[in-house]
């Protein structure tokens, strides 16, 4: 069975995906989001299917989730961490494509380092391929997450105002949910420091504020981006305390948004870094624990709507 | 020289008044209330002046704004048998200087938050000049890593640099000019390319060569402004070349203006004063950073400053004591003293033709203070009371080792001005009075 309503091979970017397919692949993510709060978490759909979750860059939060949502969809789940793989022997990134089409895979995860590379890689193999994150270009399962956890709290994404506040400027996050937004008709607003923000941003569909005081007016939804240590030591930003003084999320910049704003972050967070700990804490406010679990229903979707189009149908419920 | 009470009324009467702001130049009278200027203008007292206002007679002498002198080194904390912020607050108001702005290069560097209040609560203390921390652009001015400009600027940090030192990294300074201009911030250039600068000692050309001394060629600050003018370009910052002193640099500042960059400049009195032959037979009191460069050079600093290329003059104060001077030319330390030649320096501007009066004291005044955005240089009611009397025609002999700074590193030593300060007043208290 296929789905003409998601008419791609692969998930490699939320850029070219239209309002009909993101909210398709939402409404997908929504009956998981039940059936992971139920007792009987397993389905069958992709029993006798193999996906395979190749890492170049360590996660535990990403890959443990692609795992979760194909073995809960029956699925055979192997993970590949490019440390002691045949990646790290010097392997090229299309050798490991031959050896891996050998394998007769049907779903590969992939995350790399390198803007593109999983692109490449999906022109490579056989299989339908879905971008964990290249380098600081998409992250589509992620903004697809963001935008199930915004739609279940507001009811919309539509007429709504997003803050985005870090680092933009290395964030895969950042763009994919700058495309995934504007798609849906929500406005964008970046916040932070110039050297933070890639140039040209401005003509990406966003408003850019330097200020988080006035960037967080009025907004109803504010995320925050984690900011890589090694950023932090005087080559983008000068210090820590200098960073959480102007640009980090407490309940006086907060104050600024609307009363009813929540509050969201990619993981793994500092806190006292880009975010004061009550803040991320804050149950009222704080949608950070409902996005991990949005994350599993949402990828559970991914796999479901890509592996409708493979040509071998066999172990379909 | 006396501290006045500064709670009460003072009339300035039978002055000339200069704001150079306005454009006023009329005779008149200015009344200060306590630490701000509470009335000024040609017809103030003119009825005479109301019993139990303190009055002081200019007898027809300049009543102007007090200088503002955007670049000096104070050497405190760190080098304190050079100059002191005490030494330096005495040879400014001697000058006429009431507000200066202090390079960051003490030791240590300011470039944390405490140092800059250091700086700030000392020179309160001392009650003369008040004192404005330059902050530094990159961690002990290493020129690597950006320092905090947010934080610095809310303690009191007016804008960055590296003081003496250019930041030479291209990508240092385009992080710099982006970051600052997050919050709005000026970045301050030392504009000279240091490895074209390196081991030299005087401007390249002919009498170097003559003298056998290493030379500074004018593209070192070609270079470097030509190529920060790309980085503001890119990163739409705010930028200030210090003492401009080549022809073709200015050309640069020209067009980056005409091009409508945020970039403002300044150069210092021995640019416009002076040329390379100043360094003569090896004096090091004229070796200074960047050089004395050619007379071609010097005309066209002159012209810019007519045409307004050039925003600013600040005295590029940098005291240096007898064992960094007294030495082999090429083991001198570079700088000169300013504070208390400012004044009479720039006004050969006015002197010499180029420029009315006015003109000549804008560019120690409002023009400083505007670049750096200070509540200084104009007489303006409600405005702080700083201000400077002098007579624009007395002469004098400048003589060095009268200074009141501890070092007495002049290029201008035994130059005759003319030019003398009579008081000068810091938020409405006379701070120093000539009575000579």
């Amino acid at each position: 069975m296929t789905d003409a309503r998601y008419p791609h091979r692969h998930l490699l970017g939320i850029q070219g995906l239209g309002p009909t397919e993101i909210t398709m692949l939402l409404d997908l993510a929504e009956g998981y989001v039940e059936q992971n709060r139920s007792n009987d978490k397993r389905k069958n759909l992709l029993r006798g299917r193999t996906v395979i979750n190749l890492f170049f860059e360590n996660s535990t939060r990403t890959r443990t989730s692609f795992e979760l949502a194909g073995k809960r969809l029956g699925a055979d789940v192997i993970n590949m961490q490019s440390a002691g793989s045949s990646v790290q022997k010097g392997e090229t990134l299309i050798d490991t494509a031959m050896t891996l089409n050998a394998m007769h895979l049907d779903v590969l995860v992939v995350r790399h380092p390198d803007s593109g590379a999983v692109k490449l890689l999906s022109e490579k193999v056989n299989c339908a391929v879905i971008n964990g994150g290249d380098g600081s270009h998409e992250h589509p399962t992620q903004a697809l997450l963001d935008a199930l956890t915004i739609r279940r709290r507001k009811g919309k994404l539509s007429g709504l105002t997003v803050a985005i506040c870090g680092d933009v400027l290395h964030s895969r996050v950042a763009r994919s949910n700058i495309y995934l937004l504007n798609a849906m008709g929500a406005s964008v607003r970046l916040i932070g420091p110039r050297t933070l923000l890639p140039s040209a941003v401005d003509r990406m569909g966003v408003e850019v504020f330097h200020d988080m005081r006035k960037g967080l007016d009025e907004v109803d939804v504010i995320m925050m981006l984690r900011i890589q240590n090694e950023r932090m030591r005087g080559n983008f930003i000068p210090s820590i305390r200098e960073y959480f003084h102007f640009f980090g999320l407490d309940y006086e910049k907060l104050s600024r948004a609307k009363p009813d704003a929540v509050i969201m972050h990619p993981g793994p967070m500092n806190r006292g870094v880009e975010i004061d700990s009550d803040v991320a804490d804050d149950v009222e406010r704080s949608l950070i624990r409902s996005q991990v679990e949005m994350g599993v229903a949402v990828r559970m979707a991914c796999l479901d709507m890509l592996t409708r189009h493979l040509p071998n149908t066999d172990g379909v419920a | 020289m006396g501290a006045r009470n500064s709670s009460g009324l003072v009339a300035y009467i039978n002055a000339r008044l200069l704001d150079p702001a306005t454009g006023l130049d009329a005779k008149g009278s200015l009344l200060t209330n306590g630490e701000n200027i509470a009335d000024v203008g040609p017809g103030l007292f003119q009825g005479g002046v109301p019993s139990g206002i303190e009055v002081v007679d200019c007898h027809g002498h300049c009543l102007a704004p007090g200088l503002v002198d955007m670049r000096v080194q104070l050497r405190e904390p760190g080098e304190e048998h050079k100059e002191t912020l005490k030494s330096a607050g005495e040879a400014a108001v001697a000058g006429g200087v009431t507000s200066m702005v202090c390079l960051p290069n003490t030791t240590p560097v300011i470039d944390e938050v405490a140092t800059v209040e250091f700086v700030a609560r000392r020179a309160r203390k001392i009650g003369l000049a008040k004192v404005y921390p330059y902050a530094a652009a990159t961690k002990h001015l290493e020129g690597k890593e950006l320092s905090e400009m947010g934080m610095l600027a809310e303690a009191g940090a007016l804008a960055f640099t590296d003081g003496t030192l250019a930041i030479r990294n291209a990508q240092v300074m385009r992080r710099a000019l982006g970051y600052a201009a997050t919050f709005g911030l000026l970045i301050m250039q030392h504009p000279e390319e240091p490895s074209l600068a390196e081991n030299g000692m005087m401007n390249e050309g002919e009498l170097a060569s003559r003298l056998g001394l290493a030379g500074i060629p004018a593209a070192a600050e070609v270079i470097m402004l030509e190529r920060d003018m790309r980085l503001v370009d890119l990163t739409g910052g705010r930028y200030h070349a210090a003492h401009v002193s080549t022809a073709e640099g200015i050309e640069i500042i020209r067009k980056a203006k005409a091009k409508g960059l945020s970039v403002t400049c300044d150069t210092a009195p021995p640019y416009f004063a002076l040329n390379e032959l100043a360094v003569g037979d090896y004096r090091t009191f004229a070796k200074l950073s960047p050089p004395l460069r050619s007379e071609a050079d010097r005309l066209a600093v002159v012209a810019a400053l007519k045409d307004g290329t050039i925003d600013s003059v600040a005295s590029d104060h940098a005291p240096q004591d007898q064992d960094s001077k007294r030495v082999p030319y090429a083991a001198a330390e570079f700088g000169g003293v300013g504070l208390e030649t400012l004044l009479a320096v720039t006004l050969e501007l006015a002197q010499n033709g180029h420029m009315g009066l006015l003109d000549a004291l804008r560019l120690i005044t409002c023009a400083p203070a505007a670049i750096l955005g200070l509540d200084a240089g104009r007489l303006k009611v409600g405005a702080p009371a700083d201000l400077v009397l002098f007579d624009p025609d007395r002469g004098w002999k400048v003589e060095a080792k009268k200074f009141r700074s501890k070092s007495k590193n002049s290029p201008f030593d035994d130059r005759p001005v003319q030019g003398v300060v009579l008081r000068t007043v810091v938020d409405g208290r006379a701070v120093y009075v000539n009575d000579v």
